[in-house]
């Protein structure tokens, strides 16, 4: 009896599971996608306080700005129908676009656009996340379809930090914006569980084009789990996989290839001996082999640079300035002669131990630079101990990063070259590139404002500041039944492209 | 008792010994010879097979994992001697006075040994290694170190025991010096738990060097060591496992070896 009784409370049971997962495989398969990202979003859902680019990438699908990036980095109207600038550039007309509704089925009202951009730019005693705007004097609401922003000085940059989460239109009423995130883009909040997972629904009174996909679901997975589970199938596609990883996925998934978008290069530390001569740095230009790094280090994959400047910014990129400096043993030897280092010399690569990459490029460029005398170690450090000790307390002497470019302007990559500017880690300092920057900041032609970051570009290169190296691959693994994974040249995941096959 | 008979009655000695012996051999040739340059990298090896030119392939940089396994092997046990060397020399003289005189000397190094050992070493050591730097050198220190408490306890343990024997006795009554008395007279009969404690502590000290360059804060690339190896052939567990399979067994070869030999040692001492 007892027996039998368990029999029918086993098959009762195995019922259960096995028609669970039949229901909830059938809604999977109609229209609902499972994204694994790294992080939680653990700073906060409020978009004017998502200070990191991983919370950043998810709220896109939330939330729209006045305007907002396409697929190429262009600025396209988004709230804003289209916007004027006054004369003297001082003045921003934004006329907002009609029917645009927030997901609580509330319109977007000029008031709204003025409390957001206040807020964002922390008029209202909030911290700003966008230094650019403390340069905003005011705020106007004209019409009930005109606001004005008024700024204190000229900035041509000012429309793409407009573009940012960080500048995000949110509805004034919402008292809670970081419990209840509210805005007006292609999906809208539902839950978050933290530590696990965020979950999005398509909003269906969006105001341009629809998303495909009904619901979505961001996992927070770490690390090989990830793999593991896109294996196993929970997790339908992520981002930002390695070239390892890669390998470990085999062909059962669609591999998107990207660029990370950022300039990974060994940067040296101008201000110290010797990399404070230029016949050093450029010997060690000559030294390294940026193919056979791609090659040993990133299975060949991955985009040669020559500066500080990534192949996405079509606009100002330069290819050529990659070949500037060819392999070649025995000119880096004689400058290192006449610099008066015949035997070489040593020197530390400080790298973050938790990138592997720049690691294993450090090892790399170690067997390279000895093959021209230079003895140099590695030192892996914390993350934290790199952006304390390297990134802000510049003390190093060179080190192996990736840097990016927080918003799309020439300036978010060239400004930190400025002799005097607060991110400028390398040290690197010339009077020259200082009045081109300059110039660059007052003048408002584009065409010869890119001839002026094209300049500060190539003479970044002649003066071989850093050792440039690569723009890394990145590869998007997304299970073959979805399609339309788009790369944006920001950090950007943008969920409503993608679609069922 | 002749040495065959030895041997056989005694076959862990035996196994351990001579496991031990062929790990030290390969570690001493590692440190001047391997067949490759362990750093040296080949774009047209890169995670190449078993082949009659590298016996254990090639990892993702193109070099010889043999010759890696010996350059690791070499660096893994000087690191794992030296801890041992500094934990059993400084935890010998700690034990020693604490256990022979007792008192509040005794006390209060006691419990400052237990508020150390209270902490998990691996945390202590990245603290050592956040302050002093990496390098091959500052993780032994570091190391040796974190071995002195359990030493020194040990070590107290033997000398309390002995301070009050008949021997102790009598040499006092002939008017031997303490010094004499701690380092002459007891150390001598606490060799054997030294050995077995000196045994474990290889181990213990061949595995946190592995871990702590797993970690990435013990020996730096692109010097070979086996636990940073293991930490690289993670990542192509499934393209090439042979990779973590090599690397592995050498650890585990190392300290079966040694673990043997301490058993057989104590069981004929």
């Amino acid at each position: 009896m007892k027996k039998r009784l368990l029999t029918i409370l086993s098959v009762l049971l195995t019922l259960t599971i096995a028609l669970g997962g039949c229901s909830g495989r059938k809604a999977g398969d109609s229209s609902r996608i499972t994204v694994g990202i790294p992080q939680d979003l653990e700073d906060s859902l409020d978009p004017h306080k998502a200070a990191a680019a991983g919370t950043r990438e998810v709220l896109f699908n939330v939330f729209e700005g006045l305007l907002k990036p396409d697929v190429n980095g262009d600025l396209i109207p988004a709230v804003a129908k289209e916007y004027t600038v006054s004369e003297d550039g001082l003045t921003y007309s934004f006329i907002l676009r009609e029917g645009v509704k927030f997901h609580d089925g509330s319109p977007v009202t000029a008031e709204d656009v003025k409390y957001s951009i206040e807020k964002s730019a922390g008029m209202t005693g909030e911290e700003s996340l966008i230094a650019a705007f403390s340069n905003i004097s005011r705020v106007d609401k004209v019409s009930d379809t005109q606001v004005d922003i008024v700024l204190k000085e000229n900035d041509v940059d000012f429309p793409a930090y407009l573009a940012s989460v960080n500048a995000a239109v949110i509805p004034a009423a919402n008292a809670a914006p970081d419990v209840t995130p509210i805005g007006t883009g292609p999906y809208k909040y539902v839950s978050r569980s933290p530590q696990e997972n965020i979950i999005m629904q398509r909003f269906d009174d969006y105001w341009g084009e629809k998303a495909y996909i009904k619901d979505v679901e961001f996992k927070v997975e770490a690390g090989d789990a990830m793999i593991m589970d896109l294996k196993g199938g929970s997790i339908d596609m992520c981002a930002r996989v390695s070239v390892t990883q890669v390998k470990q996925l085999g062909d059962e998934f669609d591999m998107y290839e990207g660029s990370m978008n950022l300039v990974q290069a060994l940067y040296l530390n101008n201000a110290v001996k010797p990399f404070d001569d230029l016949k050093v740095r450029q010997a060690m230009c000559y030294a390294t082999d940026t193919q056979e790094i791609l090659d040993l280090a990133f299975d060949g994959y991955g985009a040669p640079i020559g500066s500080s400047v990534f192949p996405a910014f079509g606009k100002y990129f330069i290819p050529e300035l990659a070949d500037k400096y060819p392999r070649d043993i025995a000119k880096a030897k004689e400058l290192l002669k006449e610099a008066g280092y015949p035997n070489g010399f040593d020197m530390t690569i400080t790298v973050p131990s938790n990138y592997i990459p720049h690691v294993d490029t450090a090892q790399v460029l170690v067997q390279q630079l000895k093959e021209v005398g230079i003895n140099a170690t590695i030192d892996q450090v914390e993350w934290n101990t790199w952006l304390s000790d390297v990134y802000a307390g510049r003390k190093y002497e060179s080190t192996v990063i990736g840097v990016d470019a927080s918003s799309m302007t020439a300036e978010a990559l060239l400004g930190r070259f400025y002799s005097k500017a607060d991110n400028n880690f390398t040290n690197y300092s010339n009077p020259e590139y200082d009045k081109l920057y300059e110039e660059s900041k007052v003048t408002l032609d584009d065409s010869k404002r890119t001839e002026l970051f094209k300049a500060m570009e190539t003479l970044l290169a002649e003066d071989a500041a850093n050792v440039y190296i690569q723009d890394m691959a990145e590869f998007v693994p997304m299970n073959k039944k979805y399609e339309g994974y788009v790369f944006y040249p920001l950090y950007v995941q943008d969920i409503a492209r993608i679609k069922l096959k | 008792m002749n040495i065959k008979s030895f041997i056989l009655k005694n076959k862990r000695l035996a196994i351990g010994g001579s496991i031990t012996a062929i790990m030290v051999i390969l570690a001493v040739t590692g440190l001047f010879f391997t067949p490759y340059d362990p750093n040296a990298m080949d774009i047209s090896a890169k995670l190449s097979g078993i082949s009659p030119r590298h016996i254990m392939g090639c990892d993702n940089f193109g070099r010889d994992i043999f010759s890696r396994v010996l350059a690791g092997l070499s660096t893994t046990m000087v690191v794992a001697v030296g801890t041992v060397f500094i934990g059993i020399v400084f935890g010998t003289l700690i034990g020693a006075f604490t256990g022979y005189y007792g008192g509040y000397l005794d006390e209060i190094m006691m419990r400052f040994n237990d508020a150390v050992l209270a902490f998990p070493s691996l945390l202590l050591a990245l603290v050592f290694i956040s302050v002093m730097g990496s390098g091959k050198l500052n993780v032994t220190i570091a190391l040796g170190i974190l071995f002195i408490p359990s030493y020194a306890r040990i070590m107290r343990g033997e000398f309390l025991k002995c301070r009050n024997l008949d021997y102790v006795m009598s040499a006092r009554l002939m008017g031997a010096s303490d010094m004499r008395i701690m380092f002459v007279h007891i150390l001598p009969n606490t060799v054997r738990v030294m050995l077995s404690t000196i045994a474990i502590g290889f181990n213990n000290a061949v595995l946190a060097e592995a871990g702590m360059s797993y970690l990435g804060i013990g020996v730096q690339p692109p010097d070979a060591s086996l636990g940073r190896m293991l930490s690289e052939a993670q990542s192509y567990l499934f393209v090439r496992p042979g990779y973590a399979v090599c690397t592995g067994m050498a650890i585990v070869l190392l300290i079966l070896g040694f673990s043997m030999l301490s058993e057989g040692l104590e069981k004929n001492a």
